[in-house]
């Protein structure tokens, strides 16, 4: 606004400075949600990683499993074979906290992985739409348009359905993994194409742009070294958005059965398995991966959350 | 207004084309539908008749007519598993879906559009955070988990309502309604929270986030300008352009209730169109899966298509 | 006693990094019936006059101390009823940008009546009758049918005068006007501030008159308040502070404002406040390539040159409306000269730029440079030679710079998608580019949004010289910029012409910056070259009416008296 401050002949700080000292980082460490939030999900994301570390089990090798152990309340001891387990056993014995590490594994893994696929083709058609105009962009924004017509969770379920009928039956549980991330991230990329679109089609006709034309650049360098850094901050937060739907979408589906396989359980396949026993008394092979289910999709949702409002700090 | 229309009929027209295309790729691609039909003992003739007999033997564009024309007229194919006419097993569970659809789609749009709004003016008072805080633990609560903790609470734990399926139902011609019996109602409740909740959370915080945009035009700074009572203001002027961009979205979300029935069908074993899809899904039920999902497109398109008509008797603009 | 009387008014607000005063212990007072200009550069906190009267202040700013007394009654520090009863009945604002200060989904007879109502205790039917007077009384013809048409149906000068209705419904003794014309093309602006001026003495309202526009102020008001970052610097009667302004500010502020009158070498820069910038182009001539211009043969040629738009997009090529923007227009620029090219907002001057840039693939005619066609797009050789040899300056500095890219990435791009140097000598060059349109070479480290729009602008300027081009299109280079970093920013772009030789394109929509930079001018209409002229015989002697036309819109700042010569 005013001369002064930029006239001054202050030394450039370093990338690290600027950051802590942004109004983005500023607003961050105003926000006890936001930190608690992060505390959280960064808390959960490193169990995932180092679950094999942390897990006092391995609920998948069989030799560890004993069946005796089955529906061991939580800290208290089996009454076959006196094993204590801090968060019980389920029907086989598994150890519920293991369990829940490994689950989070998969449901961590199928969310970025999906949001990643997403992102990636949302922003390349959001771009390609938004900069080159014309009938390129009315094919694009009209298949999203169709897609958007049809909720993502029936789309996902589509193209699961599908997949499982082209897949041979002996791959399927082999390939659920991966078909699960193709469903959410095809389901999920409209999203961004829309928004990185409409950004674009507002950065295209500024004059920076018409400045790297006049200049000689390519179209492909204009877009991804001009137009994408200005575009990503609605990226950023709908990626957040998209990563809680997304672990959610996961678990939808594989509560329904149509996800992950039992031979390799995300959080969403131990509550369709918790969910059997609810009603006879074992409330803890659900509640204890619900409750980690909640505590993921809420932290990462509380993200994103204050990020929109952060980035955008016209709403507030 | 007359050419904005035709377009907007006209673009519908193409994407049923569209999902018919899909769901007719589904029907020939998706497995072999002479492996599905006959059995592990068959002769090469079984395999060549029943081909002829399904038109498989036809060019593709004449089979995709016919389908088209089969679907038409409610001709969708033999479901696998049930052996029977796909159409008449929709018929017979479609009321189920469309009644709970109905209730839950307004519960959440009226209190969704209410709690949007009020939370949009009073941006900063108590219970605008204890709402805007409960409604992201609505988002971040997947269907199925509500589902079950309502059953849990009120079936199980407090005994109230039914945990599972529809009560008594009344025939009525073609269409079974649970309006018209005290264990029918009763056995709505949880299901129509479940499904409602989440579309609720949703459509409030659009109709927040829209108000609060609108609220900071400059329009709305010129009507305060002007002094116009703020009752003025939040309900006639804001209102109103809030509604252009909500009334679309509004739309996706009715549509999305139908789908996400299929989640609380499954919690509840409610007898409709959602549970019979995903155990279509489970056991590739291929002619089940293509007759949902065109009839889902056709509801679908439905919707969209009165959502840009409202468009236009809202905005003066499109009149043109 | 005045109508409105401010007292010492202090506004804040409070950021993270320390409060922020936006006005300062400000004094003004208005009587009815007269026009009291508020004028002063961006960030002199006049919009922040008028909102705090308004009680509309952007939270968080607040009144810090001070007083505003309407009728001798206090209004600061109302309560929100108190404050809502008074704004509309007896205080109403016009702003800015008539495009959205008007509800799109109701009518205009809603909108008036709607407000009559709020105000006066009148019938449905008294208030449609007072709607149609209003809008009759603001010159909109056809009330009748008009009244009920959305805002969409009118022109932007129209809708303005809606605005203005709209603000009158309620016979309000005093009236802010922050920058009303602002949006609007010269001859609506003229016929709008007529308008205001009529309405003031017919109805005896005060009216604050928020502007940057010194032109504006001299036209139109009758006394005027000076402010310079939140303080008043000088308040008198207009033709006092313009024919012989007392404070210093003011000296140097009514000095940078181009002249329709006289042709000067260089702009008088605006020194208060030691923003005195030096820059040195004539350093950078040693290094330059030498260029022997040859007088005879034009550097730039234009031949019969269309472009059409697509205004409404339809299904079928029969349902779409064509639109074009500049009509088969010929001209020939030479070697050194500045060519003008001058007209309102949607004559097409800024399509011609982008036409002779490349930006725009021409739907008839050509362009040569330096004898050879580089209106063929698709000639990729030809194109990229004449890439080096072009540049363009922007009108928006804050849109012009890639606000992700460092300075030196932005300036240093030209050389490297060019290969034009490497390595070390990369950063040399912008160094030098830097320090001569002084900037200093420590700005190559920085980002845009850590310069102001002065020194965003010298950037583009450091970028458009980087591939040590011979010929420059400024479009509208100085319109977003406040006039003191105006006048900056015009001497450097006459050393440029002067110490380089480079041969530029000028397009302005203001005449008397016009005069000032060009050789020759072409004017433009409706996407049609109506006349071409030296630059003097045009301004002494127009050959078409709409030359004329043109020229007697432009302010009339006899009373500022003469301008010192920068040089």
């Amino acid at each position: 606004m005013t001369e002064t401050t930029t006239t001054s002949k202050s030394r450039p700080k370093s990338r690290l400075a600027r950051a802590w000292d942004s109004d983005l980082a500023y607003a961050f460490r105003r926000s006890p949600v936001a930190m608690i939030s992060l505390a959280v999900a960064m808390t959960l994301i490193l169990a995932a990683i180092f679950a094999p570390l942390i897990a006092p089990y391995n609920p998948f090798d069989p030799a560890t499993l004993n069946l005796m152990n089955g529906f061991t309340p939580p800290n208290e001891p089996n009454a076959f074979t006196g094993n204590t387990f801090w968060l019980g056993t389920d029907d086989q014995g598994r150890d519920v906290f293991s369990t829940i590490l490994y689950g989070l594994r998969i449901s961590l893994f199928v969310g970025f992985a999906a949001v990643m696929l997403g992102l990636t083709l949302g922003v390349i058609a959001g771009l390609v739409s938004g900069y080159y105009g014309g009938w390129t962009d009315t094919l694009i924004m009209r298949t999203a348009d169709v897609q958007l017509t049809f909720p993502s969770i029936l789309v996902a379920m589509l193209i699961f359905g599908i997949a499982k009928g082209v897949t041979p039956v002996e791959y399927r549980d082999q390939m659920a993994i991966w078909v699960l991330i193709l469903a959410i991230g095809l389901s999920d990329w409209v999203q961004f194409a829309r928004v990185v679109r409409g950004a674009t089609m507002v950065e295209k006709n500024k004059e920076y742009v018409q400045a790297a034309r006049l200049i000689g650049r390519g179209s492909i360098p204009i877009m991804f070294r001009h137009i994408l850094p200005n575009v990503l901050s609605p990226v950023l937060v709908i990626a957040t958005i998209s990563l809680a739907l997304a672990i959610i979408a996961e678990a939808t589906l594989s509560f329904l059965g149509v996800g992950a396989p039992p031979t390799q359980p995300s959080l969403g396949t131990l509550i369709r398995v918790g969910q059997g026993f609810l009603f006879s008394g074992e409330w803890w092979i659900l509640f204890f991966p619900a409750c980690t289910l909640l505590a993921l999709a809420l932290s990462v949702n509380l993200l994103g959350d204050w990020l929109r409002d952060a980035l955008n700090p016209k709403l507030r | 207004m007359f050419s904005y229309i035709v377009r907007r009929v006209l673009q519908s027209v193409i994407v049923l084309f569209v999902v018919g295309l899909v769901a007719f790729a589904m029907f020939n691609f998706v497995g072999d539908p002479i492996d599905n039909m006959l059995g592990q003992e068959r002769t090469q003739e079984d395999i060549d008749r029943l081909r002829a007999q399904l038109g498989l033997d036809q060019p593709f564009p004449v089979q995709y007519w016919k389908f088209l024309m089969n679907a038409a007229d409610g001709n969708m194919g033999v479901s696998y598993r049930q052996g029977r006419p796909v159409t008449d097993i929709i018929a017979e569970r479609l009321p189920a879906t469309l009644e709970l659809a109905l209730v839950s789609g307004f519960l959440a749009l009226f209190f969704g559009i209410v709690l949007g709004v009020v939370t949009a003016i009073r941006r900063d008072g108590w219970l605008t955070n204890a709402v805007m805080t409960v409604s992201l633990v609505g988002v971040s609560l997947p269907t199925f988990l509500i589902g079950i903790l309502l059953i849990y609470v009120f079936s199980v734990e407090l005994d109230l309502l039914p945990s599972f399926g529809r009560g008594e139902v009344v025939q009525v011609g073609n269409w079974t309604t649970g309006f018209l019996t005290a264990s029918g109602l009763k056995a709505l409740i949880l299901p129509a929270i479940t499904l409602g909740l989440y579309q609720m959370t949703l459509i409030m915080r659009l109709v927040r986030s829209e108000m609060m945009e609108v609220l900071r035009q400059d329009y709305v700074r010129f009507a305060r300008a002007r002094g116009l009572s703020e009752r003025l203001i939040n309900f006639r002027h804001a209102l109103k352009n809030t509604m252009v961009p909500v009334i679309t979205v509004t739309g996706l979300q009715l549509g999305s209730i139908i789908a996400f029935a299929i989640i609380t069908e499954t919690v509840f074993q409610w007898p409709g169109v959602g549970l019979l899809f995903i155990n279509a899904v489970q056991f590739v039920d291929v002619p089940v899966m293509a007759a949902y999902l065109m009839m889902i497109s056709v509801l679908f398109v439905g919707i969209n298509l009165i959502v840009d008509l409202l468009y236009v008797a809202i905005d003066p603009r499109l009149r043109g | 006693m005045s109508l409105l009387n401010i007292k010492n008014l202090t506004v804040e607000f409070p950021t993270r990094r320390g409060v922020f005063t936006a006005v300062d212990a400000a004094d003004l007072s208005v009587e009815p019936g007269q026009i009291h200009g508020l004028v002063g550069e961006s960030g002199a906190g006049k919009s922040t006059i008028g909102a705090a009267i308004m009680g509309l202040l952007e939270r968080p700013g607040r009144i810090a101390q001070g007083a505003i007394e309407l009728q001798g009654d206090a209004i600061s520090g109302l309560d929100a009823t108190a404050m809502r009863s008074l704004r509309g009945r007896r205080i109403s604002m016009i702003f800015q940008d008539p495009l959205t200060s008007l509800n799109p989904l109701f009518t205009v007879r809603q909108q008036l009546v709607e407000t009559i109502r709020a105000h006066l205790d009148v019938s449905e039917a008294e208030a449609n009758k007072r709607a149609r007077d209003l809008i009759d009384r603001v010159g909109i013809p056809d009330p009748d049918s008009r009244l009920d048409q959305y805002p969409h149906q009118f022109s932007g000068g129209m809708r303005q005068r809606v605005v203005i209705a709209l603000a009158l419904c309620s016979e309000p003794e005093v009236i802010i006007a922050d920058e009303p014309t602002t949006a609007l093309d010269v001859s609506v602006q003229a016929q709008i501030l007529d308008l205001i001026r009529e309405l003031a003495n017919e109805r005896q309202v005060g009216v604050i008159l928020i502007t940057h526009d010194m032109g504006v102020i001299a036209d139109t008001t009758d006394k005027v308040t000076v402010m310079y970052g939140g303080k008043v610097v000088e308040t008198g009667d207009t033709s006092q502070v313009i024919g012989a302004p007392r404070h210093e500010y003011t000296q140097s502020l009514i000095a940078a404002v181009p002249r329709p009158q006289r042709r000067l070498h260089r702009f008088p820069q605006l020194s208060y406040g030691g923003r005195e910038t030096r820059f040195a182009i004539e350093d950078l001539a040693r290094s330059w390539p030498k260029v022997e211009n040859d007088p005879s043969r034009p550097l730039l040629e234009v031949k019969g040159v269309t472009k059409t738009f697509i205004k409404r997009q339809g299904l079928l090529p029969w349902d779409r409306d064509y639109f074009t923007a500049v009509d088969n227009v010929s001209f020939d620029i030479r070697p050194g000269e500045v060519f003008g090219v001058v007209g309102e907002s949607g004559s097409g001057k800024s399509t011609i730029a982008r036409m002779i840039s490349g930006l725009y693939q021409l739907d008839g005619g050509s362009v040569e440079f330096d004898g050879k066609l580089v209106s063929d797009l698709s000639d990729k050789a030809r194109q990229a030679e004449y890439r080096k040899e072009i540049q363009m300056i922007f009108q928006d500095p804050y849109s012009s710079l890639n606000p992700r890219m460092r300075v030196d990435q932005i300036v240093a791009e030209p050389i490297r998608h060019h290969r034009l140097l490497d390595g070390k000598a990369v950063d040399q060059r912008v160094a030098e580019l830097l320090e001569r349109v002084g900037l200093g070479a420590e700005a190559a480290f920085k980002y845009p949004h850590e310069f102001s729009g002065g020194q965003r602008q010298r950037i583009a300027i450091a970028r458009a010289l980087a591939t040590q081009p011979r010929f420059l299109i400024c479009d509208e280079p100085t319109s977003a910029l406040d006039v003191s970093i105006q006048a900056q920013i015009l001497n450097i772009l006459k050393d440029l012409q002067e110490h380089l030789g480079l041969t530029m394109l000028f397009i302005s929509h203001d005449l008397p910056v016009v005069r000032q930079m060009c050789d020759r001018v072409a004017v433009m209409k409706a996407g049609q070259l109506v006349e071409l002229q030296e630059t003097e015989a045009l301004f002494n002697a127009p050959k078409t009416d709409y030359t004329k036309s043109l020229l007697d819109l432009m302010p009339r700042l006899e009373d500022l008296g003469d301008a010192p010569d920068g040089a």
